[in-house]
């Protein structure tokens, strides 16, 4: 570190952001100096990205101002940030499938030569830019068939080849395999040792405490601190994010009673030829919560796919207490005591155009009690909708607004709790918590072992290492469609699942 | 060896003849489709070109003043699609069948307030495209027939269909069509200006559709009947859907929708009941929509 003091590479002061009644950023004061990776956290709704929206010229600030690199700056669009040195890599990707690489990178500023793109002279800069920071891509790939990692450094080459000094990263870790994200923070720390100011906004507190130089932290619009990472602590940082301290779940010592799911050499097909899930056998118990870990796109898709009654397995069969699963329909599968938490939880878990009451009742409506002679009786729905929205502390404007208007966190609270009311034998849970903020994860944990200690069998397919150790009793590993190895709740670290995962086990 | 014989001169010289208009009419399409809009008005601004043309040709006595006159016209109703479709965020579908049926009634109208005749409107005062013959292919047999002789706007069409590759796929702006069309958000994040692309791309459609139109009514014949379009732009959709938005993928099914037509008016020559020969092309139509479905997926 120099002893010099940094400068400065943006300033935020005093911003506040209105919209109609709901104050989104409060007088928030953020600067980020050039070299400087600058966690910014918070829980969903915090108005993170309304602040970045602000800074780079989505959102007109009520108050406050910008100055980026000393200068008072005024962004009426995106178009003047970029000018001004801001990049974005967005949550969503903001690519052209069909282009290449080099299209996608140069778009908006293209190489000319009588008008034409100069086609060569943009995969030469792509390639050198690409090859200065690390950032291996294929120039002349189309985007659309590129793995979600390399469609990121795409959107970071796009942001240098404009000469970004300043990174802005939305929850960039999201849609990463462990793997990918190692090599994100390896570029991160590489820029801002060549001087480029990168904000990293997230919710994940591991990362913010390995990856940023300071953090700071909003909660309803307002920063409640901003520190320097090496001297805080994950405690600090989440009792900042969510106004006291978050426990881990206590789980008290239980013997699992008879097995619910059985599941004997299962084999479904997947796209190539080989089998997406290959000859898997596996049991859940009462009372247990079973864990399976693996890279994304190693057969746990399919294989929930399967169990749920969505994908018919090639062979192989699937138990549910005396029931055999494999030749019934979804709605017997759910007769025989079944329920499902999806891993799209807007695609397929809910329909998001629904009001909230509906969606609670979906799978419920045949319930004499809610629709007497098939007439659907909304008060009694709205009533029952009105008791999950208050179990599970649902942030809504009411049982009638539309799914769609809940934060992400919400709608998986409202998934969960639907299924949760079925009081299946078997909950099958995937990915529960993907781009959930710390309270509502605190939530949906404290439900699932409620539920597993009230006597269902849960079986749990998570991307999050933390979140299988904390609830599993046994953690299943897949690799290339097959179990690799079980660990036991006691035996099991993030070390020996990461190996596994890897093929390394 | 009877069917065999309907492939001669007749029938080789009057394919380009048949296609051009449709290839025009699909050409702009084509770019509105790459720009993100489904432009269903190419029926309505290839009729508003037809009527201009003879409209201009009247009164400005050449042909080129017909031409201008067309293109004009087809730009002008164009804007009126840009406006409502682009500027006040209409539904394109809507307005582009607002345009055509627009174009059919206000030509109608304009046939009766300008030259105060129904139905047709001919006279020795129309001055039509004049042919050109190429020298050194003209004599050639089969090559001569189906390459010369042909207006002026026919050679025209087929180079812009070069010009449209070229624009699309090598071009800064085609670059950016094309970025607009798949995610207008991503290209507005990068500073384009989606409205204005779009708009150029509906103007040039009109201009594209114009000259369609002079072609129709001042190449292949030399007067105007009402609704003389006859179909042809609802054809050149579906050459944009079929072609897969690909210029030369649109030329060749232009070129096979400009051999039903041909075909269809040979076999008049046999006799044929014209109602069953006149329909060959729309029949053809409807079954190239049927195995070509999808217009999702292009190259």
């Amino acid at each position: 570190m120099s002893q010099h003091p940094p400068t400065a590479a943006f300033e935020l002061q005093g911003i506040t952001k209105r919209f109609g009644e709901v104050v989104a950023n409060d007088a928030v004061d953020l600067s980020v100096d050039a070299g400087e990776i600058h966690g910014l956290i918070g829980e969903n709704g915090a108005g993170k990205t309304t602040l970045m929206g602000v800074l780079y010229g989505i959102h007109r600030p009520d108050a406050g101002e910008i100055r980026v690199a000393g200068r008072r700056r005024r962004f009426d669009s995106p178009l003047d940030a970029i000018h001004a040195g801001l990049g974005m890599v967005h949550q969503h990707f903001m690519l052209f499938d069909s282009l290449t690489v080099a299209e996608n990178v140069v778009f908006g500023a293209e190489p000319e030569r009588y008008g034409l793109v100069d086609r060569a002279v943009a995969a030469k800069r792509v390639a050198e830019l690409a090859e200065r920071y690390g950032l291996e891509v294929e120039t002349g790939a189309l985007v659309g068939g590129l793995p979600v990692g390399v469609q990121q450094r795409v959107e970071i080459l796009k942001a240098l080849y404009r000469q970004a000094a300043v990174l802005v990263l939305d929850e960039p870790t999201a849609v990463l395999t462990p793997g990918e994200q190692e090599g994100l923070f390896r570029v991160l720390r590489s820029l801002a040792a060549e001087g480029t100011a990168i904000v990293f906004i997230s919710h994940k507190l591991p990362e913010v405490l390995t990856l940023c130089d300071r953090t700071t932290v909003l909660r309803q619009g307002r920063v409640t601190g901003t520190v320097v990472t090496a001297q805080s602590s994950a405690e600090e940082l989440s009792r900042l994010m969510v106004g006291r301290t978050v426990s881990a779940p206590k789980i008290e010592p239980h013997e699992p009673g008879e097995t619910v799911l059985k599941i004997e050499s299962l084999v479904v097909s997947g796209r190539g030829p080989d089998p997406a899930v290959d000859r898997v056998d596996l049991a859940v118990k009462a009372r247990e919560i079973v864990g399976i870990a693996g890279v994304a796109g190693n057969g746990q898709s399919e294989l929930a796919a399967a169990i749920a009654g969505l994908e018919r397995p090639r062979s192989g069969r699937i138990r549910l207490g005396s029931a055999e699963l494999t030749s019934l329909s979804v709605r017997e599968r759910r007769a025989a005591g079944l329920a499902c938490v999806p891993e799209d939880r807007d695609g397929t878990g809910l329909a998001t155009a629904a009001s909230v009451a509906e969606n609670a009742l979906m799978g419920f409506e045949g319930r004499p009690e809610l629709a007497p002679r098939g007439v659907l009786d909304s008060a009694a729905i709205d009533r029952r909708a009105g008791d999950l929205v208050d179990q599970l502390r649902i942030r809504t404007a009411g049982v009638r607004a539309a799914a769609a208007d809940l934060s992400g966190g919400n709608r998986q609270k409202l998934v969960v709790g639907r299924e949760l009311a079925h009081d299946a034998r078997l909950l099958l849970v995937e990915q529960p918590t993907r781009g959930v903020d710390l309270a509502a994860i605190e939530l949906i944990h404290r439900a699932l072992l409620d539920y597993s200690s009230g006597g269902g069998a849960v079986l749990l397919i998570s991307a999050e290492l933390g979140e299988l150790l904390t609830l599993a009793d046994r953690i299943l590993v897949m690799l290339g469609g097959r179990i690799v190895g079980e660990l036991a709740r006691e035996s099991a670290t993030e070390e020996r699942l990461g190996l596994l995962m890897a093929g390394g086990g | 060896m009877e069917l065999l014989g309907i492939f001669d001169a007749t029938l080789t010289g009057s394919l380009l003849r048949f296609a051009t208009p449709i290839l025009l009419a699909a050409l702009g399409g084509l770019i509105c489709e790459r720009a993100g809009v489904f432009n269903i008005g190419l029926e309505g601004l290839m009729l508003a070109g037809a009527f201009g043309a003879v409209v201009g040709s009247y009164f400005g006595g050449s042909a080129l003043a017909g031409v201008a006159a067309a293109v004009l016209s087809g730009v002008a109703l164009a804007a009126l699609l840009a406006l409502f479709a682009v500027r006040l965020r209409g539904n394109e579908i809507v307005v582009g069948i607002a345009i055509n049926l627009l174009a059919s009634g206000l030509t109608v109208y304009l046939l009766r307030s300008i030259f105060g005749v129904k139905g047709a409107f001919q006279d020795p005062a129309l001055v039509g495209l004049s042919t050109l013959r190429l020298p050194g292919i003209d004599g050639l047999p089969l090559l001569g027939p189906l390459l010369s002789g042909h207006t002026s706007v026919v050679y025209v069409a087929l180079l812009l269909t070069v010009g449209v590759q070229v624009l699309l796929f090598r071009h800064v702006i085609g670059l950016r069509l094309r970025g607009v069309g798949e995610h207008a958000e991503a290209a507005m994040t990068l500073g384009v200006d989606v409205g204005r692309l779009r708009t150029a791309a509906i103007l040039v459609s009109g201009a594209l559709c114009g000259l369609a139109g002079a072609q129709l009514s001042l190449g292949n014949v030399t007067l105007f009947v009402e609704n003389m379009s006859a179909g042809r732009g609802w054809i050149a959709v579906v050459a944009v859907m079929f072609g897969r938005a690909h210029p030369l993928g649109v030329f060749a099914a232009c070129l096979l929708f400009g051999l039903t037509e041909s075909l269809g008016f040979r076999l008049q020559g046999l006799q044929l009941p014209s109602q069953l020969t006149e329909s060959l092309p729309y029949v053809v139509t409807l079954a190239s929509l049927f195995v070509f479905r999808s217009r999702t997926s292009r190259g």
